[in-house]
């Protein structure tokens, strides 16, 4: 599919890919989302990577939509190679009793046992495709197509922090106490949001995430590490 | 004791906002920052400040503050917007000049009707620390500002100098209209080709009006269903301010400071960016008409406003004393009498 340039308004230039979700668009709109880093185009305010596009925000007093969209063009024309950071995330989750509400409805809804859910679910590398919703809100995928199923009905108003859902062929963390409508399967004692870290957001859209599963013990004793921020989850940078 | 506005009342919302929270977008952290920039702006101009200083943002109803400092030097920008000195020297001081309070001073920012929202500045800024690069509050997701929220009574607010300087009051001899009748500018897209052709007629040639269900995040509108050619559902992608996202009810909602940075909905168009603090004026009520340019016109009318401010800041003279004095001892004596004259 050829690139395409929508414009909103004089704030901002998407840079449309495809128009659905699928890992050799991420990786079209991820590689764009590293070039323009690189290339530090002057009038650029920042960049929003999501599932299918690129989202320039641009500031109409410093460049032009035009200008922009030219420089743009020849980035994406370029042949010099990527140097790419992702970094492979290892996150600890319990799929037991209260840390997984959902776990046993979806278990019958997939007419498979709750621990082949988890272990369907604790068994794939996920990728980062963007960042969204709410602050540090990870959309990773693919989930493995026996646990796809859509949205819950009926949404709750209050989901917990550290909740792991799952719908459609996605999964996440929630980072803050939100309205929620995936399927709780598990809970994570790691936090992913913090205002005081830099950057804020424990991943980046690109990196890949697995899960570990973990007993209520190791749960209590992880959280309360992280509560006194004496835990940091592992990372291996990947290579490009 | 710290320098500080004491929170007697907080008004309706009244958070400390500056020109947003830029480069976290791609983690999902919204920009926020002040709805109406240009009377921020304005608001630290005349307080002796610079554009991303920190101001108190104001929405619908003020809040009545008591100064505990030596001295501030204050300033209010938004329309009919006013600074009302209250106590034993009561007296209106009025908008789109600065004054100087002694400590204990109490005085009501009032707005009179004719704006959704002001912003109150205060001569060297409110001293806050930043997070995430920014004053601004995000109260949805709880940081920024006064501990992540809107203004509580009792709050302290901290400022950073316990001093005014000594200079000369400023003010603005022909504020900058509210603009509350002049058609909102859009540029189409980025999704216009989700929509039937009739929806785009609508949207250009009937009247919409603001709803109450709205806040930081997002102006919902009353008015005609624009409708979608064939679901509403889109892969999620970015958002700008501005945007009119259209969700299945095909009622409109035009994305504010707050918006999420992503979403799921087509939007329709995106208000082009010197007309924001015209949407942000605009309360539950007031009708909205929107017209189309395109982008290249968007630009210049973004120029074209940004050299209109710097007029305006250019105009910025001292208020002549013996004048400023008749003007207040004739509203003293209209608060004495209850009589409002005529002051033409």
């Amino acid at each position: 599919m050829a690139v395409k340039f929508l414009p909103s308004a004089d704030s901002a230039v998407v840079v449309e890919f495809g128009d659905r979700i699928d890992r050799s668009v991420s990786d079209r709109v991820l590689g764009l989302a590293a070039r323009m880093r690189a290339a530090d185009i002057g009038g650029v305010i920042e960049i929003v990577p999501t599932f299918r596009s690129l989202m320039v925000h641009y500031d109409p007093l410093r460049t032009s939509s035009s200008e922009l969209i030219g420089a743009i063009q020849s980035l994406l024309n370029s042949k010099t190679r990527l140097d790419r950071r992702r970094r492979l995330w290892r996150v600890p989750v319990c799929y037991e009793g209260d840390f997984a509400p959902d776990l046993a409805r979806v278990a019958e809804q997939t007419k498979l046992a709750p621990e082949q859910v988890a272990a369907l679910h604790a068994g794939i590398r996920y990728h980062v495709y963007m960042i969204g919703f709410v602050p540090g809100y990870p959309y990773m995928g693919d989930l493995a197509e026996s646990l796809i199923l859509p949205r819950r009905a009926d949404p709750r108003i209050r989901v917990p922090p550290g909740s792991v859902a799952i719908a459609t062929g996605m999964t996440a963390i929630y980072p803050l106490e939100s309205p929620g409508g995936w399927h709780l399967i598990g809970t994570t004692p790691i936090r992913i949001f913090d205002t005081l870290a830099s950057p804020p957001a424990l991943f980046a859209p690109g990196d890949a995430v697995e899960f570990e599963a973990i007993d209520r013990d190791s749960f209590v004793r992880i959280r309360s590490a992280t509560e006194r921020r004496e835990y940091r989850p592992t990372s291996t940078e990947l290579p490009a | 004791m710290t320098a500080a506005l004491k929170v007697v009342a907080p008004g309706m919302h009244t958070t400390i906002q500056d020109l947003g929270r830029h480069g976290y977008q791609a983690f999902g952290v919204p920009v926020s920052g002040a709805l109406d920039a240009v009377n921020h702006r304005l608001a630290n101009r005349i307080a002796g400040n610079a554009d991303d200083a920190a101001t108190l943002e104001i929405l619908f109803r003020g809040p009545t503050l008591e100064l505990t400092a030596e001295s501030a030097r204050v300033a209010v920008a938004g329309a009919s917007a006013e600074i009302e000195l209250i106590g034993e020297r009561r007296r209106i001081l009025g908008g789109w000049r600065s004054a100087l309070l002694r400590r204990g001073q109490a005085f009501r920012v009032s707005m009179l009707g004719e704006t959704a929202c002001c912003y109150l500045a205060v001569e060297g800024g409110f001293s806050v620390e930043p997070c995430l690069g920014s004053v601004s509050t995000y109260a949805r997701g709880g940081f920024g500002g006064l501990e992540g929220r809107a203004l509580q009574p009792g709050d302290l607010v901290p400022l950073a100098r316990e001093h005014a300087s000594e200079r000369a009051e400023l003010g603005i001899t022909e504020p900058p209209r509210s603009g509350r009748e002049q058609p909102i500018r859009i540029v189409l897209g980025p999704q216009q080709d989700h929509f039937i052709d009739s929806a785009l007629e609508c949207l250009v040639s009937e009247e919409f009006v603001v709803s109450t269900h709205s806040d930081r995040m997002g102006m919902r509108l009353d008015g005609p269903i624009l409708a979608h050619r064939e679901g509403y559902n889109i892969v999620s992608d970015g958002i700008a301010t501005g945007a009119i996202q259209v969700p299945g009810s095909g009622q409109p909602i035009l994305l504010l400071a707050d918006h999420q940075t992503t979403g799921g909905y087509p939007k329709i168009a995106t208000v082009i960016s010197a007309d924001i603090p015209l949407v942000a004026r605009r309360s539950p009520g007031d009708a909205v008409r929107f017209t189309a340019v395109d982008v290249a016109e968007a630009e210049l009318l973004r120029r074209e406003a940004e050299a209109a401010f710097q007029a305006l800041v250019a105009g910025l003279a001292p208020l002549k004393a013996a004048s400023d004095l008749d003007s207040a001892r004739l509203l003293d004596a209209n608060l004495i009498s209850g009589v409002i004259f005529d002051q033409t």
